[in-house]
């Protein structure tokens, strides 16, 4: 593929300029200045300029740099790895549900066995979610169910039948030794053993979770840090779309 | 000052609607406590510290008067009445009863027990009216700032971090810094206890983090020349308690809503409703400005179809307010700018509903809400749209201004957001003081028909939901859009109904000397 060579633009292609702003743990004084304009070169600008420092008491000191990019990058050589589904906004897995389950999505989360911090599946769960994302409560076309904290998997389980999960929802947040595995491992064998497994999405999400190590556990799906609610819903609709469209 | 045409009865009519929806919750709470009540009656009676599994003793206690079926009495009473026998004080009561060497029983001579109760009691009333006259000299020693007052946040989660990051935001203009706690707390069922250098978002709200942000504020406005306020969470599962702890370290405001815990907690609303009685009866008598978290309808529903919840719930909780105890200059209404910047002529509305709320109550401390919902990575519209917010608050003449960061939406603020943030508000506030004095609404004009009509939306669903009740209004989701049932919810277990001669020192002191 034919090269595809880029670098910032401010008025003329190639020019490579940028602008950045900083704090410096310092009070303001020539020599802060002058840290921070080699500073921005050191950072691959040249001809750095410091077109505005402001001291900002307390021993902080405030920068506006602008400089030219040294750098250019291949466009032809990036290859992004997509995800398997399509991130859609709430109204759009709201919308989704509406069309193809004709019902509502039950949702049924929790931290299971030893863990006590909700943090993540009330991120993801609650009404209120996480930072600006809503949780899945706030979806009308989902049936959103939070058991907590400390939840027994035996627990989650027979919930999840009385309530007829269409996904299960687990977070593990704090662990010691690697006991979220254990934990993890013993709720998917519960749920293999109930024969729940194939009629379950089952989903696991928290800090220290992958996509690999949630397959790899048995899991359809594993979502770290930086996960929002509308990232898990579109995940779930598309894979029950998936399930029961052959 | 400019002011829109409304109408005078209307808003009354709205006002008598929740003053009916708030009494009527209040006559069925009153014949429960629950366990944090008791357990914040036992922190005022003087008992603190935790046993060696970091168990609070207010909550050993309770959970042994619980199981020796005497909670139903009230907890001061039975405690008291021990004190006596013994000739200890509360806290000896609390290690001996923790330490297996005690078992509670109720005590002859009600009467006598009654009046060693009060005089108790009083002590700690004493102590936390001494705190409220400290906090008057010290704001006529030093002064304070114009309004609107400059809210900052502050959520290292490491309290010894948060004290020099609050240090730095009263220097760089900071009036109010609040301390944000660890996301999770509000679903604690005791207080944590000393001094916490964990948790995630925030750290936790503890009488010694209080107490260590307190001194550094007093140390800070000592130095910048004018009062810093102090504001932490006094919602959740231990609303009375966090009252008591901040009215004993001199908190200045808290936040403190009748129904959010209910909404956006999930937290059972028999629980909320006797919690939040208490827990405002203790702020009022302190001298705390409660803040309201109306605004978090807007970041659920929709800023402009949802304007009219905003202000039923506000009339609600002023309503609940008053029950409790506090002065309307004590409540710091919550509502926001949250209408989609795409709208045209949202601008406008904000004006509308904000100069609304500013009518329908002229004496309170209102607290108005930067953008979040709509706020993006974008920092550079970001900046306008808390500029348009600061341009809203200072010509509606807001009280608490809750600064909006232009990395809202990507980080906790990094230390040059807050100072950029606090010098476009101070830009803003400076450059137009007295425009609010200088301009009139057009009579019959877009802005004030908006407000006219949030109005009067605000009369018929206040009417529907004291037709059928504010439970059931709630159960509805009437309010965020989020439905919560009567008997849902955490904390439902600990709700205790009073037996018959169920007694609590602390109402008749602080209902009656809260001025």
């Amino acid at each position: 593929m034919a090269e595809k060579l880029v670098k910032p633009y401010g008025d003329t292609l190639n020019d490579g300029r940028v602008q950045l702003s900083f704090t410096l743990p310092v009070a303001l004084d020539d020599a802060a200045k002058e840290g921070a304009r080699q500073l921005a070169m050191m950072m691959g600008l040249a001809e750095p300029a410091v077109v505005h420092a402001e001291d900002m008491g307390q021993d902080f000191s405030f920068f506006i740099v602008y400089g030219q990019c040294k750098h250019q990058v291949d466009l032809s050589s990036i290859k992004v790895s997509r995800p398997e589904f399509e991130t859609l906004d709430k109204e759009g897995v709201n919308r989704l549900i509406a069309e193809k389950m004709r019902r509502k999505m039950v949702v049924i989360g929790a931290c299971i066995e030893t863990d006590a911090h909700t943090v993540g599946i009330d991120a993801i769960m609650n009404m209120k979610g996480y930072n600006g994302h809503k949780g899945l409560e706030s979806y009308h076309e989902m049936r959103a169910i939070n058991l907590g904290a400390q939840v027994d998997s035996e627990d989650l389980v027979k919930r999840a039948l009385e309530e007829k999960a269409d996904v299960i929802l687990v977070s593990q947040i704090v662990t010691q030794k690697n006991i979220h595995l254990d934990n993890l491992t013993r709720l998917a064998d519960l749920l293999e053993a109930e024969g729940l497994r194939d009629r379950v999405i089952l989903i696991v999400g928290g800090p220290r979770i992958s996509h690999e190590l949630a397959k790899e556990l048995g899991y359809d799906a594993g979502f770290g840090t930086r996960t929002y609610a509308e990232d898990v819903a579109s995940f779930a609709v598309h894979e029950w779309i998936k399930r029961n469209s052959t | 000052m400019t002011r829109l045409h409304l109408d005078q009865a209307q808003i009354d009519r709205a006002r008598d609607s929740a003053r009916r929806i708030a009494r009527s919750v209040f006559e069925q709470m009153k014949p429960f406590t629950t366990t944090t009540v008791e357990r914040a009656t036992l922190r005022l009676l003087g008992i603190d510290g935790v046993d060696e599994n970091m168990v609070p003793l207010p909550n050993r206690l309770v959970s042994h008067l619980q199981e020796q079926d005497l909670l139903q009495h009230g907890a001061a009473a039975i405690v008291v009445g021990a004190m006596i026998e013994r000739g200890c004080t509360a806290q000896q009561v609390a290690e001996a009863v923790a330490a297996g060497k005690l078992t509670m029983r109720r005590h002859k001579g009600e009467e006598a027990i009654r009046a060693a109760s009060e005089a108790e009691a009083r002590k700690m009333c004493e102590h936390i009216a001494r705190q409220r006259a400290r906090r008057d000299s010290e704001i006529k020693s030093v002064g304070e700032s114009r309004r609107p007052w400059l809210y900052l946040i502050v959520a290292t989660g490491n309290i010894h971090e948060d004290v020099i990051q609050a240090r730095a935001a009263a220097e760089q203009g900071a009036d109010i810094i609040a301390v944000i706690r660890s996301t999770g707390q509000s679903l604690l069922d005791y207080v944590p206890y000393g001094a916490t250098t964990e948790g995630f978002g925030g750290t936790y709200a503890t009488q010694e983090n209080f107490r260590l942000m307190r001194a550094a504020l007093d140390e800070a406005g000592a130095r910048v020349g004018r009062y810093i306020r102090l504001t932490n969470y006094c919602s959740g599962l231990c609303m009375p308690e966090i009252a008591a702890i901040g009215a004993m370290e001199r908190l200045d405001m808290m936040l403190n809503d009748s129904m959010y815990g209910i909404i956006f907690r999930d937290i059972n609303m028999k629980r909320t409703f006797i919690d939040q009685f208490f827990s405002r009866m203790v702020n009022a008598y302190a001298g705390i400005i409660i803040n309201t978290g109306e605004d978090n309808y807007l970041t659920t529903a929709d800023a402009c179809e949802a304007a009219h919840t905003v202000l039923a719930s506000q009339l609600i909780n002023e309503q609940f307010a008053y029950l409790s105890g506090l002065k309307p200059e004590q409540m710091g209404l919550g509502h926001a700018f949250e209408i989609n910047p795409e709208m045209e002529n949202g601008f406008l509305w904000e004006i509308a509903h904000a100069q609304l709320v500013r009518q329908v109550f002229p004496e309170a401390s209102l607290k108005y809400m930067p953008p979040t919902k709509h706020m993006t990575g974008n920092i550079f519209r970001g900046h306008i749209q808390d500029a348009l917010f600061n341009v809203v608050s200072t010509l509606t003449q807001q009280d608490i201004h809750l600064l909006g960061m232009m990395t809202e939406a990507i980080h906790t603020p990094f230390i040059q957001d807050r100072f950029l943030a606090v010098q476009n508000a101070k830009y803003v506030f400076n450059t137009m003081r007295d425009l609010h004095a200088e301009v009139e609404f057009r009579r019959g004009g877009q802005i004030e028909r908006r407000a006219q009509s949030v109005l009067s939306e605000t009369e018929l669903i206040l009417a529907d939901i004291e037709r059928m009740g504010l439970p059931q209004a709630i159960s509805k989701g009437m309010f965020a859009e989020i439905s919560r049932k009567a008997d849902g919810g955490k904390g439902l277990d600990g709700v205790i109904a009073k037996s018959g001669d169920y007694f609590n020192p602390f109402p008749n002191l602080m209902l009656a000397g809260g001025q």
